[in-house]
């Protein structure tokens, strides 16, 4: 009774802050309302009993990865976007895909329901640390390694990408704006 | 009681459906990444969904590498977001259609 | 009647307990400000408040009676909702570790003292029996959860939101350099705080805070600070520039950002923010005293006392309050010791030195911890 009300408070929290994300215009208030949306399912995970998973999800989504996403946001320091001036028919294919991706889920929803209980014995030690340490290092060594490289190549790309300017490219790039904002006046 | 397994498959079912319309809503590459960030977690809320109820620990290490995965984007993304507005001063997906300066 | 107060019984132990153990950090951290200003005088050569109460004792609050009947400004242009979210969620990001603190040992039997006296009151004499049954094996901790170290650097690098969307939302350019700066300083010292207690995480083999302590406790060197001196080391220091403290303090520098990224909040605001502060450097004291000093664990003390009686509880509660303490001490020894670094210089340090140090330090745990495995 615990989880099922635990659930749906949870659940329609992450609902109502996904639909503030698309919302705001403000990417710091989309960036809040993802927050809420992650934190609301690291919740979800602990019903699930994962807790592990459930501090993993705040510590790199809510404490890692919102925080640069927040961090550029104030650094650059973006305003609201300007009103959508955009092809219509982007707007159309938005809410149909939309639509459609909720009939999905309606589907889904309803197939799942409709199919047997398949009933395993609950294992509890699975989702504590122990179990996801030991078949991290034994059967899925690989994707862990992997997963190693290509964060490798992350930072190489990010040190790359964002290095300072060097004198001439960052003279043009200032000489770009003034005339720009001169030429808007 | 807990709540069924479809009722979790619904709740990632919708907030993926919301996530895939702010991507195609948004113009603003950073709000079009975080779109991306939360159609990446309905995911994850399947997989460790599919766990709990069939009681196998794969789904949750998949969304580790689901959560690696997002970090690398995170730097990657933001990066390019960090360069574009460098050379545009804005973060308009649409103004990225010009190749030339 | 006795049904009712069996399924009252874990609840009313556990808000109880809860109430203490907020009670209690809520006054060390309020007294820590007094032995701040005290202390920072003596270092100074005065003298330190000492008009309010014997020897400035009341000190706190009367400083909490000033910020409530402050006048609360708002600024005009600031985003609002935002303003108002910021410094409740630094003080929830710092509260909620509490609840993960291992406060001491296990108590075997806690409430045996209690059963001669509820014995004669006929209500509670069904009950006593299944008391004493339930309060057998009671840790001191609020949740004993298998994720500990992980929850407690999670909900710290939440806690980073509240100072950056402080600065964003006051609309103010101290406000928001100091925001910036945090930011960036908050993530590039938690990559080495995190490294740091990989090497615990590895010797104790858990991530639960209170099997740490008794990963210690059977280990033979009694006290992880001794196998792991650089990665205490290196976790003094970040945990310093975690909770923005000299000489970290760039994020508050008064000379240069005026107050920083609350320069525009004012009254029971500013007093959350400020609280958050001293709560954020209890926490980190206690993730000192837990994963490099053994936490509870005084050695030899079970010679004296009978492991799981309440006078070992008591004493080895007190070690852990007398640990932080000195913990505390030192944030405010370096805080009238150490000028305060460029930022340039701060972030140098962070990446070039710390993290480095801290992932050499991870290496070589382990090899050492492969090795003793081997073997």
């Amino acid at each position: 009774m615990a989880g099922t009300v635990l659930f749906f408070v949870f659940a329609g929290f992450a609902i109502a802050c996904a639909l503030s994300t698309v919302y705001h215009r403000n990417p710091l208030y989309s960036a809040v309302s993802l927050i809420g949306v992650f934190i609301s399912l690291s919740c979800i995970y602990v019903t699930l009993a994962a807790p592990f998973i459930a501090a993993v999800q705040i510590l790199i989504y809510a404490g890692a990865i919102m925080v640069l996403v927040i961090f550029v946001i104030m650094l650059l320091n973006l305003d609201e976007e300007k009103p959508y001036r955009r092809l219509n028919y982007l707007y159309a294919l938005g809410g149909f895909l939309g639509i459609v991706l909720l009939a999905q889920t309606f589907f889904v929803f309803v197939a799942v329901n409709k199919t047997p209980k398949h009933t395993v014995a609950q294992d509890e030690t699975v989702g504590k640390t122990l179990s996801i340490g030991a078949n991290m290092y034994t059967e899925y060594l690989l994707p862990v390694e992997i997963v190693g490289v290509l964060l490798l190549m992350a930072i190489i790309g990010g040190v790359i990408l964002v290095r300072r300017l060097n004198q001439p490219e960052l003279e043009l790039v200032v000489h770009n704006e003034s005339e720009k904002r001169h030429f808007e006046q | 009681m807990e709540p069924s397994l479809a009722s979790y498959l619904a709740l990632s079912g919708i907030l993926f459906a919301i996530g895939a319309t702010g991507v195609i809503f948004k113009r603003n590459a950073i709000g079009m990444f975080m779109c991306i960030e939360l159609m990446l977690n309905a995911v994850n809320l399947t997989f460790v969904a599919f766990s709990r109820y069939y009681s196998d620990v794969t789904g949750q290490l998949f969304v580790f590498m689901v959560m690696s995965v997002a970090a690398a984007e995170a730097a990657v993304g933001l990066g390019i977001i960090i360069a574009f507005f460098r050379n545009r001063v804005s973060v308009d997906v649409d103004d990225a259609s010009i190749l030339k300066n | 009647m006795t049904e009712i107060l069996k399924t009252a019984f874990p609840f009313i132990v556990w808000t109880v307990g809860v109430l203490i153990a907020f009670q209690m950090v809520l006054m060390i951290v309020a007294y820590t400000v007094l032995a701040e200003r005290k202390v920072l005088g003596w270092i100074q050569g005065r003298i330190g408040p000492n008009r309010v109460g014997p020897w400035g004792l009341l000190q706190p609050f009367a400083d909490l009676f000033k910020f409530i009947f402050k006048e609360d400004l708002v600024p005009d242009k600031s985003t609002k909702f935002i303003y108002f979210l910021a410094p409740l969620v630094a003080l929830t990001c710092a509260l909620l570790p509490m609840v993960v603190y291992p406060f001491g040992p296990n108590l075997t039997d806690p409430l045996s003292w209690l059963v001669p006296y509820v014995k004669d009151i006929s209500y509670l004499g069904d009950a006593t029996a299944w008391i004493a049954e339930q309060a057998k094996n009671m840790p001191l901790t609020i949740a004993r959860i298998d994720v500990g170290v992980l929850f407690v650097l999670g909900i710290t690098s939440v806690g980073v939101y509240g100072i950056a969307l402080a600065g964003w939302s006051s609309n103010n350019k101290y406000s928001l350099m100091g925001g910036l700066r945090s930011s960036a300083q908050m993530i590039s010292y938690e990559l080495a705080m995190g490294a740091a207690v990989i090497g615990v995480v590895m010797l104790a083999g858990t991530l639960d805070l209170n099997g740490i302590i008794f990963a210690q406790i059977r280990s033979p060197f009694r006290w992880y600070i001794i196998p792991q001196f650089i990665g205490f080391i290196v976790f003094l220091i970040a945990a310093f520039a975690e909770t923005n403290r000299v000489p970290f303090d760039l994020p508050e520098a008064e000379t240069e950002l005026v107050a920083g990224f609350h320069t525009e909040y004012s009254a029971l605001k500013f007093a959350l923010f400020f609280m958050a502060e001293y709560v954020n450097m209890f926490t980190v004291s206690v993730m000192c005293v837990t994963l490099f000093l053994g936490g509870w664990y005084v050695p030899g003390l079970s010679h004296i006392f009978e492991v799981g009686s309440i006078p070992y509880a008591v004493v080895s509660h007190l070690a852990f309050i007398g640990k932080i303490c000195a913990f505390l001490f030192l944030y405010i020894w370096i805080r009238g010791t150490l000028p305060r670094f460029r930022f340039d210089q701060l972030m140098n340090f962070g990446w070039k030195f710390l993290l480095p140090l801290a992932l050499l330090n991870v290496i070589v745990t382990i090899i050492i911890v492969y090795f003793l495995n081997v073997n």
